[in-house]
């Protein structure tokens, strides 16, 4: 870990990490909240254990009649409990659902974990190792997969934590509330040096992460770069609309929902189209042949995340 | 075989061979506990290197190879070769058919089977840890455990899986017995709440373990033969194999800690003379739980990619499964209500169990909580919140049915004052260690580190001083519990007054368990406030 992550780490001792992005306050307040109820009860039990221990003491004269059927008390603890946990339940799955959607304008990033590092890449091709610089304020959408093993994506700071699986992509989204540098871990063990596979997010005011973008060395955007794949591989050669061959169009497939042989429909996400690149017999658009050959061992996991960018930038839309 | 009415158990063969080819329950279980002891501290041993190497932030005692290699050996014996087999496989072994009146088991050399199969699979694990060990965690995920770990996963797994044979017998032996083989007037609402304990588990250790035999057969195959279940490199999925591994261990901490509850159950009305309060739904809560913890495992998995309805439906049921147990301990606690409470050993390790039990479970909601999971999954929180199950749970249990049958396995007493001592320090060393883990979660230190940030130090140095309390306390009783074999007191049949029918033979027991048939009592747990005091026949 470098010197200066370490500075940001030792700086003195709190319960929890600063909450640096908006979910982070909202999954402090669960955290206090349930910290309150759960140590009321747990005082009340040790207290009445502690106490009924110590006045029921073999030997102590104090009345020990049996009391009578207590069936009003069961009854009451055993309800109670369960509204509160009903309470409980729906207020952290509401905020688990506003993490699992993320905004539809929201910066794209996106990640490749392999061991023992994460590899990162900017809306504008800008290529990043165990560092991510993000703009305050402004949501941010990491869509992330894995070369290798099942990683873990945690940044304590704000909160949130998304595995990062090999063969699929996986999302989770922020916005950052707080300037300065909070650490990235890897929260899956994922083997020999997973205490190593740390990093750190640099939150820049807009205008710095602006001026930082510019600055790195002029390269295509991922969707750019996705673009000349497009062709490159030969994509084009069925996918474009001035070709012979009977193949579905991908303009604007992106987000679209997409009729399949089999009867099913499925929206075109990222998932979809990933394995329609490396697997394109498993989900046969609905009129067309299976004669695309499969591009697994021919594209890395950076090139399938361009060509999906590329195509994305067609259709103008962005996460389903 | 002699049935004299002066010899026990104990003397009915004095040689080796005679231990080795006995189908008593109650030298099986005796096999069982020597197999666990010596399990438990070479698990611990793994457990106090690691707790030293977390003393500081560099990986400056072992390499993180060793590391990895060291936190999963802890795992996979605790788990599989302590703690699901302890309480059922010795204090059920040698108690379930003393407390419901019966001779032995129903299938006594299936039990002597079930306990070679342990061995043998224990011995084969422990093979691969000496050959250089296994290093995928316990839980032995995808694709890591299938492509890319290069160490001893087949071996590994093949000893888990024959000691999950002798996991499946052994609760087939149970539910058995129980249907077939209770005392007349015995009826299932007589059952004393250990034998409901153990009627759960052995349900779950019968449906849930063969599923893991299952799952641990295609983790194999697919790391030998590439056969594209688990990985994904070959068209499997990674996330199949979290589903089928957390449906058998999920179920598997509730083998670990509804026999813990039975054990509890005992001892607290024993020490409190009064009846267990709310016996019904003390059994029913058994049950409940036992159902229903099998349609929880996905909350092992809400940040794993999981969907969204799925993640939704584990986490209700997760915060549901949760009220039977806190039925079990507000009970607990109302049984001590106007009770004449006396604190003999295994009562301070019952009560230490009903205060940790009470953190492991309610910490677990927190987890539950779908959002503030997914701060608080893969770290220390989660760490500090299982082992407040399964050790504070279910370890502490073990040793408070370990001092309290004691007397009646050995048929002499354990040295109060030292046995309370160790109690004490095993509550003291073991808060010590693991509270302050939950606090290192809630910072957001992850699980599974061999270095970390140097802001986390404090903390783990407090749980690594803990561990050394901890280490003493468990050390302790090892010692003075061998020094009663010889020198502790004669304890009497029943030095504790205790109601169960296994306190109405002979300490110890001859080997046929009862010279006259029990009087079953018309209701279970009939201790009264007024009773004269059994502390006069106990040995102070």
């Amino acid at each position: 870990m470098a010197a200066d992550t370490d500075a940001a780490l030792s700086s003195g001792f709190h319960l929890l990490q600063p909450a640096a992005s908006l979910q982070a306050g909202r999954t402090d307040s669960i955290f206090l909240t349930m910290l309150l109820l759960c140590g009321t009860v747990a005082a009340v039990l040790c207290f009445l254990v502690v106490f009924f221990a110590v006045r029921y003491r073999r030997g102590t004269a104090v009345d020990r009649t049996p009391p009578r059927e207590l069936r009003g008390i069961e009854i009451a603890w055993t309800v109670a409990p369960l509204l509160i946990f009903f309470g409980v339940f729906g207020w952290a799955a509401r905020d688990f659902i506003t993490l699992a959607d993320p905004p539809a304008d929201g910066l794209p990033i996106t990640v490749v974990a392999k061991q023992w590092m994460w590899k990162l890449q900017q809306r504008n091709g800008r290529r990043e190792i165990n560092e991510l610089h993000v703009p305050l304020g402004e949501p941010v959408v990491v869509t992330m997969t894995s070369e290798d093993v099942i990683h873990s994506f945690f940044i304590p700071a704000f909160r949130i934590k998304q595995d990062v699986v090999p063969g699929r992509y996986t999302r989770l989204w922020f916005t950052a509330t707080q300037l300065g540098e909070f650490p990235l871990f890897c929260s899956e063990y994922c083997g020999s040096e997973h205490s190593q596979m740390t990093g750190r997010v640099v939150v820049m005011s807009p205008a710095d992460y602006g001026r930082w973008l510019a600055s790195g060395p002029a390269q295509p955007s991922t969707a750019q770069y996705g673009f000349a794949l497009f062709r490159q591989l030969g994509c084009s050669g069925c996918h474009d609309a001035r070709s012979t061959i009977h193949a579905p169009l991908l303009d604007g497939v992106y987000g679209r929902a997409v009729h399949l042989q089999d009867g099913r429909t499925i929206i075109a996400d990222a998932n979809y189209l990933r394995d329609s690149i490396l697997v394109p017999a498993k989900d046969v658009v609905a009129g067309f042949a299976p004669v695309m050959p499969s591009y697994a061992g021919q594209v890395s996991e950076e090139d399938i995340q361009a060509l999906i960018a590329y195509l994305q930038s067609t259709s103008g839309r962005d996460a389903p | 075989m002699t049935t004299s009415t002066t010899t026990s158990y104990l003397d009915d063969g004095l040689t080796i061979r005679s231990w080795l080819t006995t189908t008593d329950h109650k030298r099986i279980a005796i096999l069982y506990a020597i197999a666990i002891t010596a399990f438990f501290f070479v698990g611990g041993a793994a457990a106090t290197i690691i707790r030293l190497e977390l003393a500081t932030p560099q990986g400056d005692l072992v390499s993180n190879d060793a590391y990895n290699k060291l936190f999963t050996a802890h795992g996979v014996i605790m788990v599989w070769l302590f703690l699901i087999p302890s309480i059922p496989s010795v204090l059920g072994n040698f108690l379930l058919p003393l407390m419901i009146g019966a001779k032995d088991l129903a299938f006594p050399r299936l039990n002597l089977m079930s306990w070679y199969l342990y061995v043998a699979g224990g011995l084969v694990t422990l093979e691969a840890l000496f050959l250089g060990g296994v290093d995928t965690g316990w839980t032995f995920y995808t694709p890591y455990s299938t492509m890319f770990s290069n160490t001893y996963v087949v071996l590994t797994l093949v000893g888990i899986f024959i000691v999950g044979f002798s996991s499946i017998l052994t609760g087939l032996n149970f539910i058995v017995t129980i249907h077939t083989l209770r005392a007349p007037r015995m009826g299932w609402f007589k059952l004393p709440l250990f034998a409901w304990g153990m009627y759960a588990t052995s349900l779950i250790l019968v449906l849930a373990t063969p599923v893991l035999a299952i799952t641990v057969v295609l983790l194999v195959a697919e790391r030998l033969f590439q056969i594209g279940i688990f990985d994904p490199a070959f068209g499997g999925d990674p996330l199949l194999f979290q589903h089928l591994f957390w449906f058998y261990s999920h179920p598997a901490v509730y083998v670990m800690i509804l026999p813990a509850m039975g054990v509890v159950s005992e001892i607290i009305p024993c020490f409190a003379r009064r009846p267990i309060f709310g016996y019904r739904s003390m059994a029913y809560a058994i049950m409940t739980i036992a159902s229903v913890g099998f349609l929880v495992w996905g909350h092992h998995m809400f940040v794993s990619g999981q969907s969204l309805t799925a993640s939704m439906v584990f986490s209700l049921l997760s915060f549901i499964v949760a009220i039977p147990s806190a039925i079990k301990v507000f009970n607990w606690t109302a049984t001590l209500y106007k009770g004449s409470i006396r604190f003999d050993a295994p009562m301070l390790y019952a009560l230490g169990f009903i205060g940790l039990f009470t953190i492991g479970g309610l910490t677990g909601l927190f987890l539950a909580s779908l959002a503030l999971d997914v701060h608080l999954t893969d770290t220390y929180f989660v760490v500090a919140h299982f082992h407040y199950i399964m050790v504070g749970g279910a370890v502490m249990a073990y040793f408070a049915g370990l001092h309290f049958w004691w007397p009646k396995v050995t048929g002499r007493m354990y040295p109060p004052t030292w046995a309370r001592i160790a109690a004490v320090l095993v509550f003291i060393g073991f808060n010590l260690t693991f509270f302050p883990q939950f606090l290192l979660g809630a910072e957001g230190m992850p699980r599974r580190y061999h270095t970390y940030p140097p802001q986390f130090q404090v903390l783990n140095l407090f749980s690594s001083a803990g561990a050394g309390v901890l280490a003493i306390g468990y050390l302790l009783p090892l010692v003075y519990l061998a020094w009663s074999l010889r020198h502790g007191a004669r304890a009497g049949d029943n030095p504790f007054g205790a109601k169960g029918l296994e306190w109405q033979t002979r300490s110890p027991p001859p080997t046929h368990n009862f010279d006259t048939p029990p009087n079953v009592p018309d209701i279970v747990y009939d201790y009264r406030v007024d009773e004269p005091d059994p502390a006069a026949e106990a040995v102070r």
